[in-house]
C-alpha cells in the first residue's frame, strides 16, 4: 500500500508539550500549573448571551469574515486601545481562535522558501504553520539577559532578501516577556528599512501588569504592515468558545477571508454573539481578572526569591520563566522528575523552542491556594536537589 | 497606588477572605505590610471595616436554624422617618439585619430563630404589636443557593486538560 501520509506532515515535528501531556495524563494525583488557559470561567452575562442566541434559534452561518456587528465592535474595541481604525468591512476577520489567523496568515503571504523569522521561545504553532504554509522558520533564539525580549540586532541579524514576515509573539507564552514603546520603536526601524511584513500575535495584550499593552500596529507606518491577530480566550476566559480575530490592511485580510470561506466557512455563530456583548460590556470582568492574575504573580515572584530561584520579573501573559540551569539538569529532566517526585506539573521550557532549555514555564491561572500547595512541593524538590 | 486604590484592594481582598495573612496580602498588592495594617486599623475606626465574620452554611451542620425574611410597612415619625421604627427592631439580638426598601413596602427585616414557632411569636408579639407597624408578611428561607457572593449549592472541580500549549 502506499503511504497514505503526506511527507511534509509526517516530517513535522510533534508538539513537545504532547509527549509531556502523556506523562502527566497517567498520572492522576497530579497538581498542574501546567496550563495555558484561564482558570476563571466566561462571565456569566456573556454565556448567557450565547445561550439566548440559541434560544432565538440564531444557529446559521453568518458572513464568512464574521457578524458585521461583532466587525464593528472589535473595530470600536481596538480604537479605545490606542489601535489606528480598521474598517470593519474590509480589515476585519473573525476566526476559529487566534490559531486559524496564525494558520492563515503564514498561508496568505508567504511564497514557497520565503522566509519566516520566529523568535522562541513562544507559542508552539508558529513554526508548523509556516513550515505548512511552504516558508521557510528561521528562528531567533531570545536571550535570558534581555528578559526574553526581541532586539533590533537581532532581528538585523535574522533578516535575508528571502526574509518575508516577522511573528511577533508579545505578551509572550511561555516568558511572560512584554515588549515596550521603545523596545518596539527599535524594531519597528529595522523593519520598514527592509521592508519585511509583521504577525503581531497579541492574544495577551488584556493581561499586562506594568504599563498598557501597545501594539506594534499603532506606531507610524507599521500599521500597512502588520497583521494584527488577537482574540477573546484569555482577555475574557473564552477559551473554549474558540474565537478570534485578524486585523489588517485590506488586501491581506482579503485574502485571508478568501481561504478562511474554503476551510472554515465561519467562525462558531453562537461564539460570535457571546462575543459581541464581551466587547461592549466585559471591560469591568478584563479588570477584575487582571488583578488577580496580578497578585498571583506577586505572590509567585515573592516565593521564587524565598527558595532563591532566579526568575526576571514578567509583566505579561499568565507565565513566569524561571531559571533552572542551577540543577545541571535538562529542562525536559527537571520537569520529570518534579513530576515523579512531587507530582507537580510544570512545561518544560524547550516545549517552545530550544532557547527555552534551562527554564520551566509555570503557569498562574490556578487559585492562590493552589499555587502554595505547588510552590511548597518544588521547594522541597529543590531544597533536595540543591542537598545532592 | 494612591490611597484609595490600596484600600479598595484591601477591602476586595479581605471581604472574601478575612482569614487573609497580612504579610501574604502585602505582597499580592505590592505592598509593605504595616502600610496595610495602618490602612486596615484607620478603617476599622472610620467604621468601614465593621467587622470580620465567617460565612456558614448551617444546613450541613446539625443545627436547626431557621431563617426568614419579614417585609414591614410602617408609619414613618415625624422628624426621623423610619429611624426609631428600624432602632426598635434591630436592637433584638435575633433580627440579623434591618434594611430600608423602595417599593411596596418599608423595612425588610432578616430573623433567625431556632424554630418556625420562635419566628412566629416574635413576628406576632413583638413586630405587629408595635404601634407604627401596619403590616407584616413573613417568608421563610427554605434553601440558600448563594450568600455574600458565594455559591453554597455546588462545587465545582477544575476540567481543565492538566497541560495545555
Amino acid at each position: 500500500m502506499k503511504n497514505p501520509i503526506a511527507d511534509r506532515v509526517s516530517e513535522l515535528k510533534p508538539s513537545g508539550i504532547r509527549k509531556f501531556f502523556d506523562i502527566v495524563a497517567e498520572m492522576k494525583d497530579a497538581i498542574s500549573l501546567g496550563v495555558g488557559e484561564p482558570d476563571f470561567d466566561t462571565p456569566w452575562h456573556i454565556r448567557d448571551e450565547g445561550i439566548y442566541s440559541l434560544e432565538k434559534g440564531r444557529t446559521f452561518y453568518t458572513s464568512n469574515a464574521g457578524l458585521m456587528p461583532l466587525r464593528e465592535e472589535i473595530s470600536k474595541y481596538l480604537e479605545r486601545r490606542g489601535l489606528p481604525r480598521y474598517d470593519a468591512k474590509k480589515e476585519v476577520l473573525v476566526t476559529v481562535g487566534g490559531s486559524e489567523a496564525i494558520d492563515l496568515a503564514c498561508r496568505a503571504m508567504c511564497n514557497p522558501g520565503e522566509e519566516v523569522i520566529i523568535p522562541q521561545p513562544s507559542y508552539v504553532s508558529y513554526e508548523p504553520c509556516a513550515i505548512m504554509a511552504g516558508a521557510v522558520p528561521v528562528v531567533i533564539d531570545l536571550k535570558p539577559e534581555n528578559e526574553f525580549r526581541l532586539t533590533a540586532e537581532e532581528l538585523e541579524a535574522a533578516i535575508t532578501p528571502k526574509t518575508k514576515l516577522l511573528i511577533l509573539p508579545f505578551p509572550n507564552n511561555p516568558t511572560g516577556s512584554i515588549m515596550e514603546l521603545s523596545d518596539l520603536e527599535a524594531i519597528a526601524e529595522v523593519i520598514e528599512k527592509h521592508d519585511i511584513y509583521v504577525v503581531s500575535d497579541e492574544i495577551y495584550s488584556e493581561l499586562t501588569y506594568k504599563e498598557k499593552h501597545i501594539s506594534i500596529a499603532s506606531l507610524p507606518k507599521m500599521r500597512e504592515r502588520t497583521v494584527l491577530i488577537n482574540g477573546f480566550s484569555k482577555a475574557f476566559a473564552m477559551t473554549g468558545w474558540r474565537l478570534g480575530y485578524c486585523c489588517g490592511p485590506a488586501e491581506i485580510i482579503q485574502q485571508m477571508t478568501k481561504l478562511h470561506q474554503f476551510c472554515i466557512m465561519c467562525a462558531p455563530t453562537t461564539s460570535q454573539y457571546a462575543a459581541v456583548e464581551a466587547l461592549k460590556h466585559g471591560d469591568k470582568d478584563v479588570v477584575e481578572m487582571r488583578e488577580a492574575y496580578d497578585q498571583r504573580r506577586r505572590f509567585l515572584m515573592e516565593e521564587f526569591k524565598k527558595m532563591g530561584l532566579p526568575c526576571f520579573e514578567p509583566f505579561g501573559a499568565f507565565y513566569v520563566f524561571p531559571d533552572i540551569r542551577e540543577f545541571g539538569m535538562s529542562s525536559d529532566e527537571f520537569c520529570t522528575k518534579l513530576l515523579e517526585e512531587q507530582k507537580v506539573a510544570v512545561v518544560p521550557g524547550t516545549a517552545f523552542g530550544a532557547s527555552g532549555e534551562g527554564f520551566v514555564r509555570i503557569s498562574y491561572a490556578y487559585s492562590i491556594e493552589n499555587l502554595k500547595i505547588a510552590l511548597e512541593r518544588i521547594n522541597i524538590f529543590i531544597t533536595e536537589l540543591r542537598k545532592k | 497606588m494612591t490611597k484609595e486604590e490600596m484600600r479598595m484592594k484591601i477591602l476586595k481582598a479581605i471581604e472574601h477572605e478575612a482569614r487573609v495573612d497580612i504579610h501574604e496580602l502585602a505582597i499580592r498588592l505590592g505592598t509593605d505590610e504595616a502600610a496595610i495594617a495602618n490602612e486596615m486599623s484607620d478603617m476599622e475606626k472610620e467604621g468601614i471595616i465593621c467587622g470580620y465574620l465567617t460565612l456558614i452554611d448551617w444546613d450541613k451542620t446539625d443545627s436547626q436554624t431557621v431563617t426568614a425574611l419579614i417585609e414591614v410597612r410602617c408609619t414613618p415619625q415625624r422628624g426621623q422617618g423610619f429611624d426609631t421604627v428600624a432602632e426598635r427592631i434591630y436592637k433584638y439580638p435575633e433580627v440579623n439585619s434591618v434594611y430600608l426598601i423602595s417599593g411596596g413596602f418599608d423595612l425588610l427585616v432578616t430573623l433567625e430563630g431556632s424554630t418556625l414557632k420562635e419566628i412566629a411569636t416574635f413576628v406576632t408579639d413583638k413586630l405587629s404589636a408595635q404601634e407604627s407597624i401596619l403590616s407584616c408578611a413573613t417568608h421563610f428561607i427554605l434553601r440558600r443557593y448563594k450568600d455574600h457572593g458565594t455559591i453554597l449549592a455546588k462545587k465545582y472541580s477544575d476540567e481543565r486538560q492538566l497541560i495545555t500549549p
